[in-house]
């Protein structure tokens, strides 16, 4: 511990003028604090394990000037506002609160400390001191779902979905129209487990999904598990939010990739040399928020070329994920030829679109 | 080999002593802990048990978590008392907080004083509605409440996931699962200004004292003990079975319901897929803490508050991981039931 923060803390307990003083001349050259609330913890290998190598990235670029601090695996509900309120009184400069249930705690939060900055991922509330951020992750859905809808065999792949929110059905829809495009004969079959992380659920959820004929498994929740299901009984997947190969060398065909790093590291120096302002950015394949590793030897050349395709066309704008004609399940036309849908119609989206089985909980 | 021989007459003393050493063992263990750690062991005893309420902001906090773990531990453990075995503390929290909603919700342009006391009646109906299917089910047909307390709890969560994806989610949303944030009419009064400490805090202490006096005072707490200690007594003493275990039930899920009564008209403000961190679950752990005595179960409560908090500040300022704290909490329980073993256990080596 260093001893600006223990003299800070004595000061706390003991209100000590002279330690006050000490304390205060001492943090005049204290390092810009930035602090990282995570829903899960940091050893998830999926969505906190990337934001928590955005923080190193932050850590690494700027040094000694900056001082980072995570809180991991926050509840969502009561405890986030304390967490995040802890972090604004204990010096941090600038906060990223990083999912979706921190939203409204992060707002009451900021209201009160209007010094500092925070960055709220994935809500759609802002302030003066608020930013929001997220990345369009669709866009890596619609690759991969070209990729699905090509090498499967049983014309049956299965998806487990973490809550039924608009960022999730956003994704199954992307994933099934790309792998419909390819294939229309191919059907999703979606589970619900109720929960960002939960390796038990995500691998139970996985073989019910292989047991009712799915042969590639893709998932919305953080853990590997469901990839070592599908490397287990021979089937086929892919990794989420990072790498995941190393737990499914055989079965992971390629991975969507969260891409933080930039993000955090502009955002941070723009927080340092006053240049931060409110904002809400939604970055995909083309700023690099949203990537890909190699694809794996087991992708065919003819596979990774129309992946790649697709990828290119996100990038250069020339393809989008949700351009018409769009099907819903009773096989009516909600998009015509020619049309796209909007970011609010995208950000608000609770339907399924034709090949998806089953009924949207709501 | 090592045999377990129970002791004729265990020591009440050290009955009450049990928490207190567990306490103090596990703070030594915590020493080695931090040690192997190479983490300085002041620092660490400073952020885990000192700087979380060494400020007026932080004991409002502790107050803010302690709250739903004591009210439901005092009303578990006068159902443990009688051997009525409620598991599904959580998923009554849950009904409470549902039913409380639905009320805010339904009154959402309406700034009258009964708003919320008819949230409270609502939390608490909500609660015992929940337990007394467990209740109808043992009395009926004797079938095991743990097991349907414990599963009626899965059902809970999801009928709350289904509510705040459907019927009562905030229609500007963006179709986002959760409800409208409450209007101020529905929220609970802060007792501290500047804090989230709110009236459920005073209720708390009160359902202390009411546990208490029930236990001790009353002829129902008699009956309750009695029922527990030697059923057949009970049943020749006249007490009834049947009514008892609805008592039991009735009192874990009313106070369950209003912990989550509170939880969502207090520090959260409106409905969410997830409105408690497993509460209901903790505060079994704190009613054995507490050795089921209502004013053991107030300390309990809030040294496991303060591992919660101390946990996070140890996060921060010494960058430990949230590992550390469970690792703490699973000390002080296997620490807690082997003296207890002990208290009532002789070692005999033969």
């Amino acid at each position: 511990m260093s001893i600006s923060v223990y003299l800070k803390r004595a000061g706390l307990v003991f209100g000590a003028a002279v330690l006050s003083a000490a304390a205060m001349s001492a943090q005049a050259a204290d390092p810009f604090k930035v602090g990282f609330v995570y829903v899960g913890p940091v050893g998830d290998h999926g969505w906190t394990y990337r934001h928590d190598v955005g923080r190193k990235a932050v850590q690494d670029e700027f040094g000694a000037d900056v001082e980072t601090t995570f809180v991991e695996s926050v509840p969502e509900g009561a405890d986030a506002e304390r967490v995040i309120r802890k972090l604004a009184s204990s010096g941090h400069d600038l906060i990223y609160t990083t999912s979706f249930g921190f939203m409204n705690p992060t707002l009451k939060v900021a209201r009160d400390f209007p010094n500092v900055k925070f960055e709220h991922a994935t809500g759609y509330k802002r302030a003066d001191n608020v930013s929001t951020y997220g990345a369009r992750f669709y866009e890596g859905r619609a690759v991969i779902g070209t990729i699905a809808g090509m090498m499967t065999k049983t014309n049956t792949v299965g998806y487990i979905g973490s809550f039924p929110i608009p960022e999730v059905v956003r994704g199954i829809n992307a994933f099934t129209i790309a792998m419909r495009k390819v294939n229309p004969d191919a059907e999703v079959k979606v589970v619900w487990v109720n929960s960002w992380y939960d390796p038990g659920k995500e691998a139970d959820a996985a073989k019910a999904l292989i047991d009712q004929g799915a042969d590639i498994i893709t998932q919305h929740t953080d853990s590997p598990a469901p990839l070592q299901v599908a490397e287990e009984r021979g089937v086929l997947g892919f990794g989420q939010a990072s790498d995941m190969s190393a737990f499914a060398p055989k079965s992971q065909l390629t991975s969507i990739i969260d891409n933080w790093d930039q993000y955090y590291v502009d955002r941070t120096r723009a927080a340092m040399d006053g240049t931060w302002e409110s904002m809400d950015t939604w970055g995909g394949l083309a700023s690099g928020m949203v990537a890909f590793p190699e694809y794996s030897a087991d992708v065919p050349d003819d596979v990774k070329a129309a992946a790649e395709v697709v990828r290119e066309g996100i990038i250069d704008g020339s393809f989008h994920p949700f351009q018409g004609p769009i099907l819903n399940q009773a096989g009516e036309e909600i998009l015509p030829e020619g049309g796209i849908y909007d970011d609010k119609t995208l950000l608000g989206m609770n339907f399924y679109v034709q090949g998806v089985q089953g009924e949207l909980p709501q | 080999m090592i045999t377990l021989q129970r002791r004729a007459d265990p020591s009440r003393l050290m009955g009450y002593l049990a928490p207190l050493l567990a306490l103090g063992i596990t703070l030594l263990a915590g020493l080695l802990l931090f040690a192997i750690l190479g983490v300085p062991i002041g620092a660490a005893f400073y952020a885990f048990f000192i700087e979380p309420v060494s400020s007026l902001y932080g004991w409002a906090e502790l107050g803010v978590k302690a709250a739903p773990l004591i009210i439901i531990g005092v009303a578990l453990s006068i159902g443990f008392r009688a051997q009525v075995w409620n598991i599904g503390a959580e998923g009554q929290l849950i009904l409470g907080g549902i039913a409380g909603a639905a009320v805010a919700l339904l009154f959402h342009e309406n700034d009258g004083w009964y708003v919320l006391p008819l949230m409270i009646l609502a939390g608490v109906a909500g609660g015992m509605a929940w337990a007394a299917i467990p209740a109808l089910l043992k009395t009926r047909f004797n079938v095991n409440e743990i097991l349907t307390s414990l599963m009626l709890t899965y059902v809970a969560t999801l009928l709350l996931s289904w509510l705040v994806s459907g019927p009562m989610r905030d229609p500007d949303g963006f179709n986002f699962p959760e409800s409208r944030m409450f209007h101020d009419a529905a929220l609970l009064p802060r007792i501290l200004e500047g804090t989230r400490l709110h009236a459920g805090a005073m209720v708390a202490l009160g359902v202390v004292l009411a546990g208490w006096v029930l236990l001790t005072r009353t002829l129902l707490g008699f009956a309750l003990r009695v029922n527990g200690a030697a059923p057949r007594a009970g049943a020749h003493a006249g007490f009834s079975q049947k009514k008892l275990i609805w008592t039991a039930l009735m009192i874990g899920g009313g106070c369950a319901g209003l912990a989550g009564l509170f939880e969502v008209a207090g520090p959260i403000g409106q409905l969410l897929p997830s409105i408690s961190p497993g509460y209901g679950f903790t505060a079994i752990i704190v009613a054995f803490l507490g050795r089921l005595h209502p004013i053991g179960v107030l300390f309990a409560g809030l040294v496991m508050a303060l591992s919660y908090l101390g946990g996070e500040t140890a996060q921060i300022t010494l960058s430990l991981p949230l590992a550390v704290t469970g690792v703490f909490q699973g000390l002080l329980l296997f620490f807690l039931l082997a003296t207890d073993v002990l208290i009532n256990y002789r070692v005999v080596l033969k």
